[in-house]
């Protein structure tokens, strides 16, 4: 069936007359106090208040392009608005994130944010790829935090196989996710001291993050981008003195994290750009669908290790960690706070490690590249092959089959999210019965945070926009696969 | 595209040569790059800007947020259909003598996204003089490319020509 | 109408929380509901899109149900997986923070009339999610403050995440190998027959 070829929504080329069969195009309406408007009811948002100054704002976030806001400004008689674009190449927005900002002297009247400049295809690519290929698409996504693309991914493949995976890959899978949360917050806590200024932080907290990568390089091969993490388990085991190298990490992070403290809590520069910046209250962040450490810093202990817990996360004890600034620094507080939760956490798995296999047994799922340190590196295992090649023909067959078409998933929908660094990272995977996936959709939590950055902005300086920014932890890869 | 330096135009001598060597030697000592960071290898490059994989010995720790200030765009990470044309604007902006490293396999060939959404290398746009391959190439491995550059940059090699595939 | 059967397919069955839910819809919204579904113990709920923005208020208000975050907004193309003529698909996934609970309204509609009322109005963190949705399959929100691409430029032509649209890309050579591009390798269904 042919595409059939629909005109697209075209915006009004001056502020004002839409199109003719298209729907009503409202780019942005600001109502100032006392002004009587007439809006379609579906487009009135609930009452959005930032400043005293304003007392009853509709916002929508508008298409960003350059002449529509300045032909809207210039027809509202605006004179004194400047419109200012930063980026998408730009040294403080966390990746190529474009943001066009209408100032009126110093001072932000209103902020759009353009994104899709990082677009990569990712879901239309899984299409066409075994469900195990799919991991290798799915961790370059957040790529902040690759493992958590990589599981979420795996325990809805898994639910709609029916399966669990077996305790030893689950308990490795909650030792790697929560490693990952501390270089994440690492990252997030180097460049947002980095933007607002404290430029030692930049170093420390990639030097810590240096030492989780090393960790990270032992068990799955690479630094970045694992695809460790496997429908069915998880491709590798720890490699011996791994568990030594990790509590002795451990250790100094637990000294580390407190030097942090002590240098930022504290600080009176950090106070003042932080402290009152960026707040939203708790409705907005619910209606906004907002999740994560911007939740928890409004005083709201949501996490889904918590309230819906997978990978066996029920069996270890921790805090989820709260604020009640809603402001960046609150925002800084609950990261600092998970990463030490993360460090207990980490600890905990360490002492109660079960034994077993790593990957599910059944030889119609599990993966069955079986690796062994031989004298030329990590390679197929040797024993492994004389199995397959020897003595079992089965053997040889499920081994080829499951390599080169892969397993078969049986059809369904399900929809299974984690707790990533920035929130609710969740996968709604359809599949057809077949070998490659239907459709996998990933709701990605730094895409829906982003939509935080126009209420939050209106009312700021440019500097603390940069900080407002920050504190939503954006992750461009994410927000547009 | 001819060479940045104004002095090949000079006749030929010892004393030119020299001169060349040195100016030569002074671009490839304090090369800045853009922050021209878009994805995954991004990360990367601010790991080998940071402690362990420290790019300041070579000159190159500033990362100037201007491109009018900078002689080397290190293009590192997945270039969208969207982002092309701000990269090209971006390219544009920066003053002569300018090269391009072209981080990672997404940059150099499209890497493992080959679909609509990504353009297939990104020497189709601007002209590259370094690839290095790698997803993410670990630090040591930008830093190699680096280095080569640096040689590059000292033999006063022409730059290299855009290649344009047809259609 | 295949209102009030519940299938629960091969996998647990849905919480308890949601029992009063789905008794409370097939009581008020009886005609709205095409089937109520469920597979692996999620609840999905398929509605005639003239109805949605009335049910979802009803979900995100009354105390029974209180969903009020939309979690995701999913558009899924049918055309290779079943024959119905509606083959755009948007999947509303809702999360209740009262009583962790969670639930799916599915809207289908055809490419011919691909119209489904916005529901910003319900919840504001809608506004990227149905651009998104717009973006990859051209379903149009009726409403929406501002419904341009979001992902593709401005100016792009044709919906790239329906199943009828190629996947792109270009030919690879490598050592006088031709490699096609992955939508056109001999792939699916494997070496062996589905």
């Amino acid at each position: 069936m042919s595409e059939v070829e629909t005109p697209d929504v075209e915006r009004p080329t001056s502020a004002g007359a839409p199109q003719a069969e298209l729907p009503e195009l409202v780019d942005e309406v600001v109502v100032r106090p006392g002004e009587a408007h007439d809006l379609p009811p579906a487009a009135t948002h609930e009452r959005v208040s930032v400043s005293q100054r304003r007392v009853h704002q509709v916002v929508a976030m508008g298409g960003g392009d350059w002449a529509e806001v300045t032909a809207r400004a210039a027809a509202e008689g605006q004179d004194d608005v400047m419109i200012i674009n930063m980026g998408p190449q730009h040294p403080s927005t966390h990746g190529v994130l474009r943001l066009v900002v209408e100032l009126k002297g110093e001072e932000v009247i209103n902020l759009q944010p353009v994104v899709g400049y990082l677009h990569t295809g990712i879901e239309k690519s899984i299409e066409f790829r075994t469900w195990v290929q799919g991991v290798t698409f799915v961790t370059r996504m957040d790529y902040l935090a690759p493992l958590f693309n990589e599981t979420g991914y795996c325990l809805a493949v898994e639910k709609l196989l029916g399966i669990e995976a077996p305790p030893r890959a689950q308990a490795l899978r909650v030792l790697m996710m929560e490693l990952n949360r501390i270089s994440s917050h690492l990252v997030w806590l180097a460049t947002t001291g980095l933007e607002l200024g404290a430029l030692s932080i930049m170093l420390y907290g990639f030097r810590e993050r240096e030492e989780i990568l090393d960790i990270l390089e032992d068990v799955t091969g690479l630094r970045m981008n694992h695809a460790w993490v496997r429908p069915a388990g998880v491709s590798q085991d720890l490699p011996d003195g791994t568990e030594d190298k990790i509590r002795a990490f451990a250790r100094d992070m637990w000294a580390k994290a407190d030097e942090y403290e002590t240098l930022l809590t504290n600080n009176p520069i950090w106070l003042e750009r932080t402290k009152g910046i960026g707040h939203l209250d708790l409705d907005q962040l619910i209606g906004l669908g907002v999740t994560g450490p911007m939740l928890r810093a409004a005083g709201l202990d949501h996490d889904l290790r918590k309230v819906q817990p997978y990978c066996g996360y029920e069996q270890y004890e921790f805090d989820v960690p709260t604020a009640t600034g809603s402001d960046v620094y609150a925002r800084y507080q609950v990261r600092l706070a998970e990463m030490r939760e993360s460090l207990r956490i980490v600890e905990q798995v360490l002492d109660t490690l079960p034994g077993g296999p790593v990957m599910s047994t059944d030889p119609k799922i599990g993966w069955p590249a079986k690796l062994a340190l031989g004298p030329d590196g990590l390679g197929n295992s040797p024993a492994h092959v004389q199995h397959i090649m020897g003595e079992s023909m089965e053997a040889l067959i499920h081994h080829f089959k499951q390599v080169t078409e892969g397993i078969k998933v049986p059809k369904g929908e399900v929809y299974v999210p984690v707790e990533s660094p920035r929130g609710e990272l969740g996968y709604h995977v359809v599949s057809d019965g077949g070998n490659l996936p239907y459709r996998v959709h990933v709701r990605d939590p730094s895409f829906l945070n982003l939509q935080t950055g126009t209420p939050m902005a209106i009312g700021l300086l440019v500097a603390d926009v940069i900080a407002a920014m920050s504190s939503i932890d954006p992750v461009l890869g994410g927000v547009d696969r | 595209m001819q060479t940045g330096s104004g002095l090949d135009k000079l006749p030929g001598g010892i004393l030119v040569t020299t001169v060349e060597k040195l100016a030569h030697w002074a671009r490839k000592g304090s090369l800045w790059p853009a922050t021209f960071g878009l994805a995954c290898c991004a990360i990367e490059m601010m790991a080998a800007g940071a402690g362990r994989y420290d790019l300041a010995r070579f000159g190159m720790e500033v990362f100037r947020a201007s491109p009018r200030q900078a002689d080397l765009m290190i293009v590192s990470g997945r270039v969208s259909q969207k982002m092309a044309p701000v990269l090209r604007t971006i390219y544009d902006q920066m003053p002569e003598p300018k090269w391009v490293i072209s981080m990672g396999v997404c940059a150099t060939s499209g890497g493992m996204f080959n679909n609509y959404a990504i353009v297939q290398g990104v020497d189709q746009i601007v002209p590259v003089d370094m690839y290095v391959p790698g997803c993410p190439p670990r630090p040591e491995m930008l830093i190699e490319g680096i280095i080569k550059l640096h040689e590059k940059i000292q033999t006063g090699e022409p730059r290299s020509k855009l290649v344009v595939q047809e259609a | 109408m295949t209102a009030g059967h519940l299938e629960t397919g091969t996998g647990t069955q849905p919480s308890d929380a949601l029992q009063p839910v789905l008794a409370g819809l097939r009581e008020r919204f009886s005609d709205a509901i095409r089937e109520i579904s469920g597979h692996r113990g999620e609840v999905v709920v398929e509605l005639h899109r003239d109805s949605l923005v009335e049910v979802a208020s009803w979900l995100r208000d009354h105390p029974a149900a209180r969903f009020r975050m939309l979690a995701s907004l999913t558009g899924i193309d049918y055309l290779k997986l079943d024959d119905r003529p509606e083959r755009l698909c948007a999947d509303y996934n809702l999360y209740s923070f009262d009583h962790n609970t969670r639930i799916r309204l599915k809207v289908r509609v055809t490419v011919e009339d691909p119209h489904i009322p916005s529901v910003t109005g319900v919840w504001p963190g809608a506004n990227f999610m149905e651009r998104e949705a717009y973006d990859f399959f051209g379903i149009r929100f009726d409403g929406h403050p501002n419904l341009v691409r979001i992902h593709m430029p401005e100016d792009w032509k044709g919906y790239p995440q329906r199943k009828d649209y190629p996947l792109g890309g270009v030919d690879v050579e490598y050592l006088g190998a031709h490699i096609p591009p992955p939508d056109t390798r001999r792939y699916k269904g494997g070496w062996t027959s589905t």
